[in-house]
């Protein structure tokens, strides 16, 4: 029992720090020469590293508020699952915790999809999707199978 | 040697003079501008108060002179770039050197300087505002983001309100009734339970579902 515990909360922490890092880091399009992610477009020169605010369009917004908002859920997700380890009764099932969970990958899947569609208003061809932008797609998926585990679980003693 | 240095500190000297611009302006083609200019010094706003405005294009090295506000009248450029479409729109007893342009264009991006002097305060910085014309303004970053997030986030505080607004609403009706059911007793207790039964039935199903679960989970627990 304890061990199932163990796996699902590693499960889920680990999908939220995909989450952040996929967020944070700036590696959405890359090139050799720069890369561009969701708030700065970096460009390295001649070994300078510059650089600027990004693009301030309605879609690379909406993608920045979609991944933030996942991100709050998520964390949501997790503090409701130990409040609900604690008072929920036996037999009950996590659904709180599962449905802030899909909602997260929800919003990711959202996210990921609106900035594959519409990148190529702010990503010129010459570049190619960076690992961040794949750790988002991959913790989609990680974070709705992480959900659907919550709904389906049962609290046992 | 200290008092050496006081009584120097003490004759009329200039000090410094601030001059206060805006760091940039956003407009449309064809709009109206109003670049403001003010400053602070220490002493009053003498009447040899000075404001003086220049220009340089984007990507431009000079800097014309554009406006020339000087004993007690401005005089404004009627040769330059933005002849006929700049007036002076300032109070300069009241600090205040502000000038507007009409008539916005492409070609007018670029570096404004304000220059005010305000004598014996003469020794400052100018300060410099950026136009930036638009063909339409560009929406500030960060607006949207801000807002996605603000009204999912009040949607899931209302939800939760709600939710608990609900289950309050349930309880204090279901306390009713019981303190009803024993409070009166005879004739009218069976028609009361009905109709009551009839107003509050699905909430009273889901408590008393409810109570059933919390019963069979005790006798599972035994």
């Amino acid at each position: 029992m304890l061990i199932l515990l163990c796996g699902i909360v590693f499960l889920h922490v680990a999908a939220l720090a995909l989450l952040f890092v996929s967020t944070v880091v700036s590696a959405w399009a890359v090139n050799p020469t720069s890369s561009a992610d969701l708030w700065f477009n970096c460009t390295t020169i001649n070994g300078v590293n510059s650089c600027q605010p990004g693009d301030t369009g309605v879609w690379i917004q909406a993608v920045q508020a979609l991944m933030i908002l996942s991100i709050i859920f998520s964390f949501l997700s997790l503090f409701l699952f130990f409040c609900q380890l604690f008072t929920l009764q036996k037999g009950g099932r996590f659904f709180l915790t599962g449905a802030f969970q899909v909602f997260a990958s929800l919003f990711v899947m959202s996210g990921a999809i609106i900035y594959t569609v519409m990148n190529a208003e702010w990503v010129p061809p010459s570049e190619s999707f960076g690992f961040a932008y794949i750790l988002a797609w991959v913790a989609f998926p990680l974070i709705l199978i992480s959900g659907l585990i919550y709904v389906i679980l049962r609290k046992r003693e | 040697m200290c008092s050496v240095q006081k009584l120097t500190s003490t004759s009329p000297q200039s000090e410094a003079i601030v001059v206060y611009t805006g760091w940039e302006r956003h407009a449309l083609v064809g709009s109206d501008v109003r670049l403001s200019c003010s400053f602070f010094s220490w002493r009053w706003t003498s009447e040899d108060v000075t404001f003086s405005w220049s220009y340089r294009p984007d990507g431009a090295k000079d800097s014309i002179s554009i406006f020339h506000y000087t004993g007690g009248a401005p005089y404004v450029d009627n040769k330059g770039p933005f002849r006929d479409r700049l007036e002076f729109v300032g109070n300069p007893p009241r600090r205040d050197g502000s000038i507007l342009i009409r008539n916005l264009d492409f070609s007018d991006n670029g570096t404004f300087t304000c220059d005010a002097k305000n004598p014996p305060d003469i020794v400052g910085r100018p300060s410099s505002v950026r136009l930036l014309v638009f063909e339409k303004i560009p929406i500030q970053a960060g607006v949207i983001t801000g807002a996605i997030i603000g009204v999912v986030l009040g949607l899931l505080i209302l939800v939760v309100a709600i939710y608990y607004l609900m289950r309050f609403l349930v309880a204090r009706r279901v306390f009713d009734l019981s303190v009803s059911k024993h409070g009166k007793k005879g004739k009218g207790k069976e028609a009361q339970q009905r109709q009551a039964s009839v107003l509050v039935d699905p909430a009273k199903q889901k408590a008393a579902a409810s109570e059933k679960k919390k019963q069979e989970s005790r006798r599972e627990k035994k």
